[in-house]
């Protein structure tokens, strides 16, 4: 692979993967617990809740990106004491990368596994709770193998969304070769330079595959979530 | 074990208002659609918190709003039988059989082989539901419940969605179980004949509320619950044993009227079973009548008599058992029908079906 790649190609190339992979994973869990709430509670303020979640879907990226930036920067209302408190510092860090990428890509995430959760018919729930099994286990047991595919979908897509994610990135952690230089900023960044277009077109490439590639996996798996419902 | 149940619930344009005892043995909801039996088991189930009442199985409180006690259901140790299989698409018959399993109680339970046995389930065990018939998800649903080793059974109308061949391969797993495991049964069903058969004790519904509720043979010879049974299907119980084998193909059984014959039952004789006669097939006569095809005529005294818009209901004593009739206005008259008269009844059509522990399975013949 390197051989195909200038270093500094690579580095957005790799830097990419492991946001994205970090970006996916991490909010997997809130991701899983938000679907959840959506689909099956009713309480005050659900619009609220939905409206929030969809929001980075709707928004401009560089607005995103900014109160990001207003939230987790270093003088941020929430960054501050993740430096005092944990030494940790988001913005102008990959890391701070790996949370833009995951806001932008939380809707999608969100959405795929809600409508996973939405096809499980409660009944089936109702069913296990009387055959003895607390709620815990009816999660564990019948529901989440119900929504597997599901949630593997909403994984693919998330992971495809942090993958191109660039507005919100750029405007919080900025565009720094190696440390947030992420793919689309590397093609930005090769496009303002005079005959940089060879090399942003071999990177369009790759975002292409990615995304394609990301796309099949995804339709696969929500064909097979409709299989395991229909038990076939 | 028995079950003691009070409930009053509102729901939108219906009140429910229900109490009963289900003693050990099939107690049987019966009503019409929409008289409130599926949300009397809902709330013995603990998927219905009513507004009040008091559930309880023997010294265990599943609920009590005055005392705010509410069992979830998964503490409540019930079997519930939905009326749509409800079995877990995701898993093998093996692995739905086997899911209560997990959350039971420690300790000897139900036997697997046994059920699955019973239920003739054997050859299913590696397949997953959708490849299933109605009548085969209907008994794994059953074994499912069976084996969490429930405490008490609640079966919502299990064969509603089967056809009558397939409802009459089931009934005699149903009648097993009730004479074979101690586990009390909750059944809820607006088909007579099948209620007729199974239930041992019978709780009438109508509108959320409880007309009768009472030995299941008492009942169903009950003229005044006749118009609530439907005119139709209204019939009586009657125990038997089977008492000879003849030669000429046809078995004797002895009841409190007098013998009977059916065409062969395949049971060993000493079998008891249980023969409902509808309302309807029965012709009555003052005197022993001569010179006729018919073989059941059974002896006894008229003990009510009730007329409806659509005929009289006659309850007929024999021993200590009852037989209901329904004829015409017109004859009731012409016999001179009265509380106390000694009567011989015609069966026209009996329907035969197990007791207790037994092979044979339920058959119905005319002579």
């Amino acid at each position: 692979m390197s051989d195909w790649f200038t270093p500094d190609e690579w580095r957005a190339v790799a830097l990419s993967l492991r946001v994205s992979v970090w970006a996916t994973l991490l909010s997997l869990p809130l991701g899983i617990y938000v679907a959840h709430v959506l689909a099956r509670r009713q309480f005050w303020g659900k619009q609220l809740l939905n409206g929030l979640v969809h929001l980075p879907l709707i928004l401009p990226p560089v607005v995103t990106g900014y109160l990001l930036l207003l939230a987790f920067g270093r003088k941020g209302a929430v960054g501050q004491y993740l430096d005092q408190w944990f030494g940790l510092v988001l913005a102008f860090k990959w890391t701070g990368a790996v949370v833009a990428a995951a806001v932008m890509a939380f809707p999608l995430m969100v959405r795929a596994i809600r409508l996973a959760f939405e096809a499980v018919d409660p009944k089936l729930e109702q069913a296990a709770g009387t055959l003895g099994a607390a709620p815990v286990w009816v999660f564990l047991t019948v529901t989440l193998p119900l929504i597997l595919p599901g949630i593997l979908a909403g994984a693919v897509l998330a992971f495809a969304k942090a993958m191109g994610e660039f507005g919100a990135t750029i405007t919080f952690v900025s565009n720094i070769p190696g440390q947030t230089q992420t793919l689309p900023s590397a093609i930005y960044t090769f496009l303002q330079v005079p005959g940089g277009d060879p090399q942003a077109f071999r990177l369009v490439l790759v975002a292409i595959a990615i995304a394609m590639l990301a796309l099949i996996l995804s339709e696969y798996l929500s064909r097979a979530i409709a299989r395991r419902i229909a038990g076939t | 074990m028995s079950l003691s149940v009070t409930l009053h619930h509102h729901f939108p344009g219906f009140a429910l208002d229900v109490a009963f005892e289900a003693p050990p043995g099939l107690t049987a909801l019966f009503g019409r659609s929409g008289s409130g039996k599926t949300s009397v088991i809902n709330a013995v189930a603990g998927i219905l918190r009513p507004d009040q009442g008091r559930i309880s199985a023997d010294h265990t409180v599943l609920l009590d709003t005055s005392k705010a006690i509410n069992l979830p259901p998964h503490r409540r140790r019930l079997g519930y039988v939905f009326q749509d299989a409800r079995l877990f698409p995701h898993l093998t018959v093996q692995q739905n059989l086997r899911y209560g399993r997990w959350f039971a109680p420690k300790g000897p339970g139900p036997d697997f082989e046994q059920i699955t046995d019973l239920l003739g389930l054997q050859s299913l065990l590696h397949r997953r539901p959708a490849a299933l018939s109605g009548g085969e998800k209907s008994r794994v649903a059953i074994g499912r419940a069976l084996l969490s080793n429930p405490a008490l059974l609640l079966m919502d109308e299990p064969f509603a969605a089967l056809d009558e061949p397939r409802k009459a391969e089931l009934l005699p797993y149903i009648e097993a179980l009730r004479d074979r495991t101690q586990t009390p049964i909750l059944y809820v069903s607006h088909a007579l004949p099948e209620v007729a058969r199974l239930a041992t004790t019978l709780v009438v519904m109508d509108q959320g509320h409880v007309l009768r509720a009472g030995p299941a043979a008492a009942l169903l010879a009950d003229p005044d619950l006749a118009p609530a049974m439907g005119l139709r299907d209204a019939g009586s119980v009657l125990a038997a044993v089977i008492t000879a084998q003849d030669a000429d193909g046809l078995t004797e059984l002895h009841t409190a009227g007098g013998p009977i014959w059916l065409p062969r039952l395949a049971s060993p004789i000493g079998t008891s079973l249980r023969l409902r006669i509808a309302a309807q097939d029965v012709i009555l006569s003052r005197h022993r009548p001569e010179g006729l095809s018919a073989l059941n005529i059974l002896a006894g005294t008229v003990r009510e008599i009730r007329m409806t818009d659509q005929g009289a209901l006659i309850q007929i004593a024999l021993g200590r058992e009852h037989l209901l009739a329904r004829v015409t206005h017109r004859s009731a008259q012409a016999l001179g029908l009265a509380p106390g008269l000694p009567i011989f009844a015609i069966v026209k059509s009996v329907a035969a079906a197990q007791t207790d522990i037994g092979t044979g399975i339920g058959q119905k013949g005319t002579a």
